[in-house]
């Protein structure tokens, strides 16, 4: 459950992009309840997802509600938190996840060419 | 629950000891307010109680200043003496870190935590890996308070340092609008906290502004350095519907953690004495019907080398003798060569020193700030539990110190010795500060002046009572001779009278 805490090496620009192409992009979503910033955030993300990975994204719903203490665990102070485990980095994105072009330069959701 | 209430004829002040505290111009002020007590002495003294029970209170600094300690303290204290236990949600630094450093103050946050008493969460609120956008809020922080809250019963919860929340977020008003309700949220299960905030520029108390929303107490920690001599400072800036002291007080970072020697009280209600106690010598006790009064405090003062050590030595002798404990203070001369002198005037202070009845503590006033040295003198007292003290040359604390500090400083240690019944003796050079001898004359109870004089070719040490509060005290001058055997004191048949001021 615990999510590694370093960031992966592969920083790397084209090394990155080649390697991106056959990967599952793994991502974690906290939320607490089904408030209706999470909710619209949990959409913004199966929007995106589905439109720029598809059959390559797993989204992970964590519910702090249930288990508060996993906020210290895992360092999430506010919610919606978007962590994207994999590929590397370890990237986290705090909000709603409205201002889709944001999501995907930001959390590298794209394989084409980011930033 | 097992908030301290003002005034403190309720038995939970009654309790802790702290009967000393009853200045009744200050009681009435504001209605009565319950309060949780830090544990820190001096600042619950401050603070009438300790901090308002059921509110968050903000204490910022810059940093190193203390706040931190002082938040762990009171969240210890809480767990521990007052069957409140606390969680402490840390910004800035590890659990672990929090744990190590205070492990040296005896504080075991470990074990506290395995006992249930106190929960620990850290969080690192860094910018680096957090892009914010759009609405996000900081329920994940309420969830967990609030599992803290049903799962140890937490009553204290310190966050320290919510700052830091606005430097891992881009969206500043929405970190804003969540303090708030977080501040309300607290509010609303009457849980007592401390949020500790970064000083900001100029006069701002924080950085960014959350006074405004912590709006029941807030206290202000400084750390300057004068002359060299670090000192630290705590002011209570605001208490909401509470009388509290305003003034800065000096506080100390020592081995048992956050300290506040006491304070000055307003009142002079220590329950006077009616016994008398020898000055050591018999003619000075005529003078003064019979001797001080126990608990009393003496002031004298005079130009060089006119025996106000040895009248001190006298006072301290004759306590031992009597089988008391005696402490004494020296701010000019080493403990070797007091106990010279008063040897050849027939003063074997050593004896007292072996049978461990007297406690000399030599200091040069430079060494310490004002307020170390009145810690340190609160430990000592605390620890020898003297009956007299006597603290000898108190005019060297002006080097380096503005006069202000000093009139200050003296009026708490004259307050500590009085508060424990402990008869005090200052002595100070007439030379180096006239008369007002640093506005400690008019707290002392006695003022003995002593004077030399030159008549016939020889010169002659005079001794008289200036005032002595509660006595018939002779007038007239003596002449003070200092013999192989102590002080004698003689009549006065030449000196003229004009020369005494009144």
């Amino acid at each position: 459950m615990t999510p590694p805490r370093e960031a992966g090496a592969g920083t790397g620009g084209a090394a990155r992009q080649a390697a991106s192409a056959e990967q599952t992009w793994e991502l974690r979503l906290y939320v607490t309840d089904r408030t209706p910033t999470c909710v619209r955030a949990l959409a913004n993300l199966q929007r995106a997802c589905a439109h720029w990975l598809p059959g390559r994204y797993h989204i992970e719903v964590i519910d702090l509600a249930e288990n508060p203490r996993l906020a210290a665990q895992d360092q999430i102070m506010a919610v919606p938190t978007l962590v994207k485990m994999r590929p590397p980095p370890i990237l986290k994105m705090v909000g709603d996840l409205s201002d889709t072009e944001r999501l995907l330069v930001s959390m590298q959701l794209r394989p084409g060419p980011a930033r | 629950m097992n908030g301290v209430i003002w005034p403190p004829d309720a038995p939970d002040v009654r309790m802790m000891g702290r009967t000393d505290m009853t200045a009744q111009s200050e009681v009435l002020a504001g209605p009565v307010l319950p309060k949780a007590p830090t544990g820190i002495r001096g600042l619950d003294e401050i603070t009438r109680g300790g901090l308002p029970q059921g509110r968050s209170t903000l204490v910022t600094g810059g940093t190193g200043c203390g706040k931190t300690l002082l938040a762990l303290q009171f969240l210890v204290a809480g767990a521990r003496d007052y069957g409140e236990p606390g969680v402490l949600v840390t910004f800035e630094e590890s659990a672990e870190e929090v744990a190590a450093n205070v492990a040296s103050l005896g504080f075991d946050l470990d074990g506290l935590q395995r006992d249930g008493l106190l929960a620990v969460y850290a969080f690192r609120a860094e910018q680096t890996d957090v892009v914010g956008t759009g609405a996000f809020d900081f329920s994940p922080l309420f969830l967990l308070l609030d599992d803290a809250l049903t799962r140890i019963g937490a009553r204290r919860v310190v966050l320290d340092t919510i700052e830091a929340l606005f430097g891992a977020f881009e969206e500043q008003t929405v970190v804003r609008a969540e303090l708030v309700r977080l501040f309300r949220w607290l509010k609303d299960r009457a849980v007592t906290a401390i949020v500790t905030g970064e000083r900001g520029d100029g006069d701002a108390l924080t950085r960014h502004g959350i006074e405004e929303y912590v709006s029941d107490c807030v206290i202000a920690l400084d750390h300057r350095i004068q002359n060299e001599v670090s000192t630290r400072w705590l002011r209570v800036v605001k208490y909401r519907g509470s009388a509290h002291r305003t003034n800065e007080y000096p506080f100390l970072i020592t081995a048992g953690g956050f300290s506040v020697p006491p304070v000055t009280a307003v009142t002079f209600d220590y329950g006077a004495s009616g016994e008398r106690i020898s000055t050591g010598v018999p003619w000075l006790d005529q003078m003064l019907s019979g001797g001080l009064f126990r608990g009393s405090a003496v002031l004298v003062s005079g130009s060089p080398g006119t025996g106000k050590t040895t009248l001190g030595a006298h006072l301290i002798d004759a306590a031992c003798a009597r089988g008391e404990r005696a402490l004494l203070i020296l701010f000019e001369e080493s403990p070797d060569e007091v106990m010279r002198n008063m040897r050849s005037v027939g003063l074997d202070l050593e004896r007292w020193v072996k049978a461990g009845l007297l406690r000399v503590w030599s200091v040069r006033s430079a060494e310490f700030g004002l307020d170390n040295h009145l810690a340190i003198v609160s430990g000592v007292v605390a620890e020898h539990t003297p009956a007299v003290a006597v603290v000898d040359g108190i005019g060297s604390l002006l080097v380096g110190h503005s006069r202000g500090e000093v009139s200050l400083m003296l009026a708490r240690k004259f307050h500590l010795f009085k508060d424990r019944g402990i008869t005090a003796m200052a002595t100070v050079l007439t030379e180096q500060d006239g008369e007002t001898a640093m506005g400690v004359s008019s707290r002392a109870d006695t003022w003995l002046l002593l004077r030399s004089v030159e008549t016939n070719g020889k010169r002659r040490r005079l001794l008289s009572v200036i005032k002595a509060r509660g006595t018939a005290h002779s007038d007239e001058v003596r002449e003070f001779v200092l013999t192989g055997h102590g002080v004698k004191l003689g009549d006065v048949s030449a000196p003229g009278r004009d020369e005494e001021q009144r």
